[in-house]
C-alpha cells in the first residue's frame, strides 16, 4: 500500500471514529444546520491563518471554537429563530471565505481541497494531530455522556436535577468545533455535516440504546471511509466525495431493514 | 426546622416589558399539596419556573429550605424519535437514585414497562416514567407541571390518587399545575387561583353528589371511593379587564368570602 493511502486510511479512520458519536448527538439534537455554520466558517480560519501566517490547522481550530462560543451566545437572544441565525452566519462566513481565500492566497492553497477535502495529501504530523484531538474528544464525551443524554431528553429536567446544562451544552459544541476543524482535511467543508449525519442515521435503524447507536455509527463511518477510499485508488474518483457517497449507500441499506422499535 | 419548603412573596417577572407575573406569594409545606389553577397565559408555568430556580424572579424574594431536593414532573416530554432509550435508561438519566427502584416502579405501576423504548408509552405511561424519575430524587417538594394532561378521565382519578399517596407516605410536599379551572384533586390542601396575579386561595369543596358534577364526569369518578377529584369553587371578589388588570367591583356589589381574605391594589 503507497505510504499516503496509509496516511489517508489512518486519518480517515480517526475521524469516523468521534464523528460517530458526536454525529448521533447532532441527529438527536438536530444540530445538523449548526455543524454546516461551524464549517463554513473554518474556511474564514483558513484565511486568518494565512494572514497571520500561523499553523492553518490551528487557525481552522481556533476559527470553529470562536464561531462556537459566539454561536452559544447569540442562541440566548430571541429575536430570531436559531435557523434563521445560522443560514445568515453559514453563509456569509462561506462567502467570506471564499473572497478572503482567494484574495488573500496568491494561489498558495488549492480552493478545492478546502471544500471538498484533501485526504490523500494528508502529513504525517496531520495524522498525529488528528488522532490527537478524535482520543481527546471521545474522551470528553465518555466523561459527559450522561449529563449530555439529560440535556437532549429534557434541558429543564436536567437543570432541576442538578445539571450545568449551559455548561454542557457549551463543551458539545466546542467538542463539535474541534471534529469539523480535523474532518475539513478528509471530506472538506461542503460535506463535513454529511460525515457527521448520515453515518448515525444509519445506525438508528441497527441499535436498541443510545451507547450502540454511537458506537455502530463509528464502525459504520470507518466501513465508509475504506470503501470510499478503495473507490477512489481504483477509479480514481475524488476521495471526499467517495466516502460521502460510501456513507450514503450504507444508510440506503439500512433502509430495507424492518423497523420495530 | 423551618415550617416550609419554599415561601415566595411578592413575586413578580416581566417579559419583554409586559408583567406576567405580579405580587405572587406561595407558601410550599411539607406533606401539603398546593395546586395551581388559572386560564392560559396566567403565570402557572412561570411561577412555577420561578419556584425551580429556571428563571429569576424580577421582584419579590424567594426562600427555600437548605438542600432542598425538588422532583420535578414536566409538562411534556418531546421524544426525539431517533434517541433509542428504554425506561430504565431514561430513569437512570436522572442520576444516582436514593430512593429503592424497585419501590418506586411498582408504586408508579410502571414495572412492566421497564424495557419498553420511551417511544412507545402511551400519554398515561410516560406521566408515571416521569413521576417515577421525580421520585427516585426521594424528593422533598415534588413540583407537577399539569400531571394529568392527556391522560383520560379514569387515569386521572388514578393518578391523583397516587399523588396523595405519595404525598401521605413520604410526607414531601407537592405543588401540582392544573390545567382546568373546576376540577381538582379532591385531596389538594390548598388551591391557588392565578391570573397573573393571585386572585384567590382555599380550600376545595368536596361535591360528590351534585348532579351537575356527576352529569360532566360520569361514574367513573363519582362512585370512586373516596373521591380524587373535586370541583373547586370561588367567589371572585373583582373582574379583569382586556389586559388582566384588575377593575375593583363597585362597594357592596360583590360578597367577600372567608377565601378572600386579601385587598388588591391595582
Amino acid at each position: 500500500m503507497p505510504d499516503f493511502l496509509l496516511s489517508a486510511l489512518l486519518a480517515g479512520i480517526a475521524v469516523a471514529l468521534v464523528a460517530g458519536p458526536l454525529g448521533a448527538f447532532a441527529v438527536w439534537r438536530r444540530m445538523a444546520y449548526f455543524g454546516d455554520t461551524l464549517a463554513h466558517s473554518a474556511l474564514l480560519g483558513v484565511t486568518f491563518g494565512l494572514l497571520l501566517d500561523i499553523n492553518l490547522n490551528l487557525a481552522i481550530a481556533l476559527g470553529c471554537l470562536l464561531l462556537a462560543l459566539i454561536l452559544v451566545g447569540l442562541q440566548n437572544n430571541r429575536f430570531l429563530a436559531t435557523d434563521t441565525l445560522l443560514g445568515i452566519l453559514s453563509h456569509s462566513t462561506l462567502a467570506l471565505g471564499l473572497i478572503c481565500v482567494s484574495v488573500f492566497s496568491d494561489n498558495r492553497i488549492d480552493l478545492m481541497a478546502y471544500l471538498f477535502g484533501d485526504i490523500l495529501s494528508v502529513s504525517t504530523t496531520d495524522v498525529i494531530s488528528i488522532w490527537g484531538i478524535s482520543v481527546a474528544v471521545i474522551g470528553a464525551l465518555i466523561w459527559l455522556w450522561r449529563p449530555l443524554l439529560a440535556i437532549t431528553m429534557h434541558e429543564e429536567l436536567a437543570q432541576v436535577e442538578g445539571v450545568p446544562v449551559a455548561r454542557v451544552r457549551t463543551a458539545l459544541m466546542l467538542l463539535m468545533a474541534l471534529v469539523i476543524a480535523i474532518a475539513m482535511k478528509v471530506v472538506g467543508v461542503l460535506l463535513i455535516t454529511a460525515l457527521l449525519i448520515i453515518p448515525a442515521a444509519a445506525s438508528r435503524r441497527l441499535t436498541h440504546t443510545p451507547e450502540q447507536m454511537a458506537i455502530v455509527s463509528s464502525l459504520l463511518g470507518v466501513v465508509a471511509v475504506l470503501a470510499g477510499l478503495t473507490a477512489s485508488y481504483w477509479w480514481d474518483s475524488p476521495a471526499g466525495p467517495a466516502i460521502v457517497l460510501s456513507a450514503t449507500l450504507l444508510f440506503s441499506l439500512t433502509l430495507l431493514k424492518k423497523q420495530h422499535a | 426546622m423551618r415550617d416550609f419548603l419554599i415561601k415566595a412573596r411578592g413575586l413578580g417577572v416581566t417579559r419583554n416589558g409586559r408583567q406576567i407575573l405580579q405580587r405572587a406569594d406561595l407558601t410550599l409545606q411539607a406533606g401539603k399539596i398546593v395546586t395551581l389553577i388559572g386560564p392560559n397565559g396566567a403565570g402557572k408555568t412561570t411561577l412555577v419556573r420561578a419556584v425551580l430556580g429556571l428563571i429569576k424572579a424580577d421582584e419579590g424574594e424567594l426562600i427555600k429550605a437548605p438542600d432542598l431536593r425538588i422532583g420535578y414532573m414536566p409538562q411534556k416530554l418531546h421524544l426525539e424519535p431517533s434517541l433509542p432509550l428504554t425506561v430504565a435508561r431514561f430513569l437512570a438519566l436522572g442520576g444516582k437514585p436514593r430512593a429503592d427502584l424497585g419501590e418506586i416502579l411498582e408504586l408508579t405501576g410502571i414495572d412492566k414497562l421497564i424495557k419498553m423504548p420511551m417511544q412507545s408509552l402511551s400519554g398515561g405511561e410516560t406521566q408515571r416514567v416521569l413521576l417515577a424519575r421525580a421520585l427516585l430524587r426521594d424528593p422533598q417538594l415534588l413540583v407537577l407541571d399539569e400531571p394529568v394532561q392527556g391522560v383520560d378521565v379514569t387515569g386521572q382519578s388514578a393518578l391523583y390518587a397516587l399523588i396523595n399517596e405519595i404525598r401521605n407516605r413520604r410526607q414531601c410536599g407537592v405543588l401540582l399545575v392544573s390545567h382546568d379551572l373546576h376540577l381538582v384533586m379532591a385531596t389538594t390542601d390548598t388551591v391557588i387561583c392565578l391570573n397573573q396575579h393571585v386572585c384567590c386561595e382555599g380550600h376545595p369543596e368536596q361535591v360528590t353528589n351534585d348532579p351537575a358534577y356527576l352529569a360532566l364526569f360520569g361514574e367513573a369518578i363519582g362512585t370512586a371511593n373516596p373521591p380524587q377529584v373535586a370541583i373547586y369553587t370561588h367567589h371572585h371578589d373583582h373582574q379583569h379587564d382586556a389586559h388582566g388588570n384588575v377593575i375593583k367591583a363597585k362597594p357592596g356589589a360583590h360578597v367577600h368570602t372567608s377565601s378572600c381574605g386579601h385587598d388588591h391594589h391595582a
